[in-house]
This record gives structure tokens, sequence and C-alpha cells, in this order.
């Protein structure tokens, strides 16, 4: 029988200050989890909102103008207070020192900053949305937002210091992975999450400074009119484009990389089988992340910049299938032959296999110039980012939290509602994004406020799909709330999992391990090690 | 590496030893250099475009620029640079007092070019050598004069932001030194101030060459 150690990281030391004040990286990740979910219930929020006002053309809940802010909203809050941070900082955070055999964070003051910079960044945001708001969508696009109305300005102030947290938590990450291994863990005894961790971490630390210079400059624009983004006063507004995708590219790598790093732990223990191609799949991510830097223009096509240089970019587009093909085929070959368990963190694995690679597919279609000049800025694209973002990360952070929430808290959730939860979430998204890519085929254009009579079923699919998708999430939040109390004591590995975090107790101590780990085996050694599931 | 020896107070739970706190530290330092290069990479890109698009106009209007003060200030800079290196070495051999008068010094040169600073910036204003839409000022040919104040006042603003910042960060120092924080074994917060002060330093290096002395 399980038990629950009496003392752990989340009963001891007690009391609110003892949270707020914490320096310990797994409560700092509890926090964090607790954040960005809440985010995640708001950008939601304003996601059924649209799909209502979508449910049929003209006017349903609101106006166009509250219309166009809520879309903003929603995509403002979800990128930036939920996706980006995301996996790293509350999944990452609790678990990356855990496998790497460490105490902490190589900085847990700095840990702890970058959650409160996080949340000031969010008040700020907060701020916004009630001070006037924006309706600007979340490329904040010049010259449309140096003249609109509402609160650019605090908009982009808040997005600011989201990246000081972003940038704090990539420093923590790299200086962490560097020097607090445990010992015996060469770089290629690294469990492949925290490959895609640190691949990511370069990332936030060498593409957020330029957002933030963007984000300077467009308030000085709007403030005090400097004009360099100002046609009219000699400016140039296709430049604020390529320097906002300077970052915004390379970022939805951030996004993407750490959910594949957790699908690479995910496949190998619900697999019970050593993991296809490790250095490929640890190459893969530093090769998506440098060419991350190289396709920004591919946001451009119809932006006036010159031919050849969309010809490159489109070029260098394309070499991101490789990198990302290399691990989706691995993790496939993965798959063969394995003892394939069906755990819930399995099942969404399966639905990250399924939709990102359709999300990647349909990538191809928009990095093609010819299909990209017909395709742009219609649902084909809002449904292609759709699949990546929510199909890929957010089925990746969803498999991830299912895996390591025994870890985290100790217990499991009900593996019943858990698979009902998960076949809605799946069956939601695709009704509600799969008809999108035909609208955008058939012309519909992207935040519009209505729509010809033509697009009136595939929307009303779509609007649908929504709601089952709430339904899915609603459930899951019950589940997991439920399962902190009531749910049934996990053990300390409950999933036969070979990485560190599963030899300490669950939940671990505050100092993670009783005694310092040691490591016998590599991370997937699944053909050597003995190792069976507690639950 | 053993774990039974006392462990002094300076050394963080997580950290096996001395060495491996520093080590981890100054890695930390050298990515968040890293950032700051970046930051102002996007305003040497800023740079880069317009002078492309108008280099006469950048040509002229960078004789408006005072060339003695950036001079003086440049000088000012560099020596506030070696006041902090001495202020490391000082440290690192126990000298608490030599230590002091380095990071006075230090932040006194940093003073001297922030008025020297405002005095420019006082005369730009007067003149009407201003940003954007708030250039009056007719004395200078070329395509869209107030872009190159735009670009000088975003740049040499944001680097004056950072020598505040630097400033705030050696008066800590200043203090944990008074308090005998630092030792001939510990000196970590020192030394990090220092290679972020040489970054500000570095940064103006190129900011006096690319805005004082185009052509």
């Amino acid at each position: 029988m399980n038990t629950i150690p009496e003392i752990n990281y989340l009963n001891h030391p007690k009391g609110i200050k003892s949270w707020l004040l914490t320096l310990d990286h797994k409560r700092i990740g509890v926090l964090y989890l607790v954040s960005i979910l809440t985010a995640f219930l708001l950008g939601g929020i304003f996601a059924v909102m649209i799909r209502l006002e979508l449910l049929t053309p003209g006017r349903d809940i609101m106006g166009p103008q509250t219309y166009n802010q809520i879309f903003t909203l929603h995509g403002a809050i979800m990128i930036f207070l939920f996706i980006i941070p995301g996996i790293p900082v509350a999944l990452g955070n609790v678990v990356l020192p855990l496998m790497l055999g460490a105490k902490d964070v190589a900085f847990p003051r700095l840990n702890l900053a970058s959650w409160y910079i996080y949340i000031v960044g969010a008040l700020v945001a907060l701020y916004a949305i009630f001070s006037g708001s924006v309706d600007t969508g979340w490329t904040f696009y010049t010259p449309y937002s140096t003249e609109t109305g509402g609160a650019v300005v605090a908009m982009t102030l808040a997005v600011f210091i989201l990246g000081f947290s972003s940038i704090f938590t990539g420093v923590n990450f790299v200086v962490t992975i560097h020097k607090l291994r445990a010992p015996g863990m060469t770089w290629f005894k690294m469990p492949l999450f925290i490959w895609s961790i640190y691949a990511t971490a370069i990332i936030q630390i060498m593409a957020t400074p330029v957002l933030g210079i963007t984000l300077i400059l467009l308030a000085l624009e709007r403030i005090v009119g400097i004009g360099i983004f100002d046609p009219a006063m000699g400016g140039d507004p296709v430049l604020f484009q390529h320097f906002f995708w300077f970052y915004s590219h390379p970022a939805v790598y951030i996004m993407i990389l750490p959910a594949m790093g957790v699908i690479s732990e995910l496949i190998p223990v619900f697999s019970h089988k050593k993991i296809f191609g490790y250095r490929a799949i640890a190459y893969s991510s530093f090769g998506i992340a440098f060419i991350s830097f190289l396709v920004w223009g591919h946001h451009m096509f119809i932006s006036g910049q010159s031919q050849l240089a969309s010809m490159i970019f489109s070029f260098l587009t394309f070499l991101v299938a490789i990198p990302s093909g290399v691990k989706v085929f691995n993790w496939t070959a993965t798959l063969y032959k394995g003892s394939i368990w069906l755990q819930t963190p399995m099942l969404y694995a399966f639905s990250f296999l399924f939709l990102f690679t359709i999300g990647g597919l349909t990538g191809l279609f928009l990095g093609t110039l010819a299909t990209d000049v017909h395709l742009t800025d219609t649902y084909f694209v809002v449904a292609h980012f759709h699949y990546v973002m929510m199909g890929g990360t957010v089925m990746a952070f969803l498999g991830g939290l299912h895996y390591w929430w025994p870890k985290m808290f100790g217990r499991m959730y009900s593996i019943k509602w858990s698979r009902i939860g998960t076949a809605l979430i799946f069956l939601g998204f695709n009704v509600t994004f799969l008809t999108q890519f035909v609208l955008g085929t058939k012309g519909m254009p992207r935040r519009y406020y209505t729509y010809l009579d033509q697009y009136r079923p595939l929307n009303f699919y779509s609007s649908v799909g929504s709601w089952i998708l709430a339904l899915g999430f609603i459930i899951t939040a019950i589940y997991l709330i439920h399962s902190l109390r009531k749910g049934k004591p996990a053990g300390n590995n409950p999933w036969g999992g070979l990485t560190l975090e599963w030899t300490t107790t669950s939940p671990p101590p505050t100092e993670n391990f009783q005694t310092p780990p040691v490591l016998t085996h590599g991370p997937y050694d699944y053909d050597t090690a003995d190792v069976k599931p507690t639950i | 590496m053993n774990h039974s020896q006392s462990r002094p107070a300076y050394l963080a739970h997580h950290f096996s030893d001395p060495a491996q706190q520093r080590d981890a530290s100054k890695l930390g330092m050298w990515i968040f250099i890293m950032t700051e290069i970046l930051l102002f990479g996007g305003l040497f890109l800023a740079y880069t475009v317009f002078r492309t698009l108008n280099p006469d106009m950048f040509y002229n209007a960078h004789k408006h620029l005072d060339l003695t003060l950036g001079t003086v200030n440049t000088i000012v800079l560099i020596t506030s640079s070696v006041t902090m290196a001495l202020a490391i070495r000082s440290t690192q051999v126990g000298k608490k007092k030599q230590t002091l008068i380095f990071l006075f010094s230090t932040l006194a040169l940093a003073a001297v070019f922030l008025v020297i600073k405002y005095f420019e910036y006082s005369h730009k204003i007067h003149l009407g050598q201003l940003p954007g839409r708030f250039y009056t000022y007719t004395g200078i040919e070329g395509t869209n004069p107030h872009i190159f104040f735009s670009i000088y006042f975003t740049m040499t603003g944001l680097h004056a932001v950072h020598i505040i910042g630097g400033m705030v960060v050696i008066t800590l120092m200043v203090v944990r030194t008074f308090k005998n924080h630092f030792s001939a074994e510990y000196y970590t917060p020192i030394e990090l101030t220092g290679l972020y002060w040489h970054l500000v330093d570095l940064i103006w290096i190129y900011l006096f060459p690319l805005l004082y002395l185009v052509g």
C-alpha cells in the first residue's frame, strides 16, 4: 500500500508566508502552475466568447469593437501568460532539478523573482484590459498600434515585464543544467526533457531581449512619436514586423520545444522501451532552436519584403521540417514493438503525435510562397497554429501534467474520468479546428467580426466543438482538484519511469532526495534496468 | 569534494562547494550580458537601417553632436572601468579600504558621465534637435533629420538607464563591503558587478563612433 510521506515540500513549512517567500523550486513550480492555469482559464473563456460570437454571422453576443478586443486578449493572454511560460515554468521548475539530481535550481531567489515579475506583468496586463483594452491583435502591428485608441502602451509594458520573467527562467535553467547535474550524469545521460528545456532556454535568452527593444521602440513611437515606424516621417512599418517576428517566430519554438521534451519522456515510459535515436532527438532540439532564428520572414510574405528575401525565408522554413520530422519518426520508432500502456499521459502523447503532425504538415502549405499568398490571413492559418500550439503544446502540457501530477502532489487522479476528459478534449479540439482548415481554404478571413452566409455551417460546427472542448477541460479541472485530497497515494514511481525524479518520494521532501542520488542507469535503459510501476 | 566539512556562510545550500557556486554565478552573469547585447542589438539594427536609407543626413546631423564632450565622456567611462577592475582586485587581496576608494571613484566617474550627458541633452533640447515629431530645428540638410535624433536619444537614453542601474548596484556593493560581506575567498558579487560595468562601458565604446564619428 502506498503512503504519502508525512513531511514533504507541500506541508513543510506551513503557512501562506512560507509559500510566498519560498525558494524551493517545487513550490515555485506550483505557484507558477496555479498562475498559468488561471491565465489559461481566462484565455479559454475569451476563446469560447469568440466562438459564441461567430456562431452565426452578425451580432450574437457583442459588438465589433468588443470582438476585436476579445480576440486580441485571447491571443495575448494565451501566448504571453500561458503558453510561453507554460511547460518550463510549471513542469520544468518542479522536475528539472529532480531529473538532474540537484537540490534546487542554480539561482533560487532569481527563480522566485521571475514568478513575482510574471505576476506584476499579469497585473499590468489586467490593468491594460480594464483601462481601455487593446484591439491590435497580439502582434501589435504598426501603424495601427500607434494610431488606435486603448491601452496599447500598458499592454506592451506588460509584455515587456513578462519578457524579464522569461529571461530569468532561461538563465536559471541553463546554469542549472551546466553546473548542478548529479555526479555521473554526463550530457548524454540527461533525460531528453532537459535537452529540450535547454534549447528552449537558449531561445528565451537570445530572442526575448529583441522583443524587449521592439516594445520599447513601439512605446516611444506611441508616446513621443520617434517616427521610425511611421512612413510619413521617413520610418518603416515593415521594420516593426521584422523586429517583432525576429522574436516571435523563435517564440513559437519556446512554446513547442518543451512540449517535444515532454513527449520524449512519455513515449519510452509508456512503451517500456529504450527511446529510439536519443542523440538524434537531443541534437534536433538544437537544430530547431538554431533554424528558428532564420525564418522570421515567412510571416511577412505579403508585407512587401523583397521576393528574394521571401524565397530564402521559404527555403529556410522548409528546413525546420527536418529536425521536427526526425523527432516524430524517432518517437514512432520507439513505439514499434514496445509494450504500450494506455494511461492518460500516453493518450495525450498520442494526441500530440496525431495533431502536431497535422499542424506541422499544414505549416508547409504556409511556407510555400504560392499557396501562402492564397492562405495568408485566412482561417487556415488560425487552424494551423492551433494544431501546433494547442494540438501540440497544450496536449503535451496536459500529458506532462498527468504524468508528473502524482509526483507533484503524491496522489492519483481518477483514471476513468481522466480518459473521458482526454477523449472530449481530443474530439472537441478536432471539431473546432479541422473545420477551420476548410473555412480557410474557402477564403474566410481571420479576425473578422462576421462572415458570408456560405461559411455558416462550418462555423456552427466549430462553435459546437468549442463547447465539447470546454466540457473536457471542466471535467479535467474537477477530477484533478478532487484528486488533491481524495486521490489514492501514488507511490514513488507510479508509471515505472527510470529518470531520477521517480527515485524520491511523492511528493518529494524539500531537499528533493533523502540521500544524494546515484546514477545507476541511463534515463531510458528499459532493456537492462528492472523497474515496476507502483500503481 | 567532502560534504562533511563545515560550509562557509556564503555558500548556498544547493551547491556542493564554493567553486561550483562561483562558476554558476559567473555563467549566469555572462548569459545576462548576452541578453543585454541583444537588447542593444535591436537599436544597432535600427541605426543601420536608417543610416543606409539616409546616408547624407546622418553625416550632416552627426556634426551637431559635441565631439569634445563625447570624447571626454568616453575617457571618463574607460577610466571608471579601470577603477572598477581595481576595486575587484582590492577585494581579492582583502584590502577593504582600497576597495571602497575604488568603488567610490567608479561611482563618481559614472556621475560625471551623467552630468556631461545632461549638458549635452539640454543643449539639444534648447535647439529643438529632438526625436521625431518634437524636432523643430531647421539647420540640417538631408532627408528626415529627426530620425537621427530619435536614434541618438533612444540609444544614449537606454545606455544612461544602464549607467544608473550600474550605479545602484555599485552602491549596493559599497554597502556590502562596509558590512564585511566580502573577503579574499568570497567576492563573486563584486566581480559580477564589474562584468556588468564593463559591458555598459563597452556599449558606449560602440555608441561613440557610431553617433559622434560618422563619415
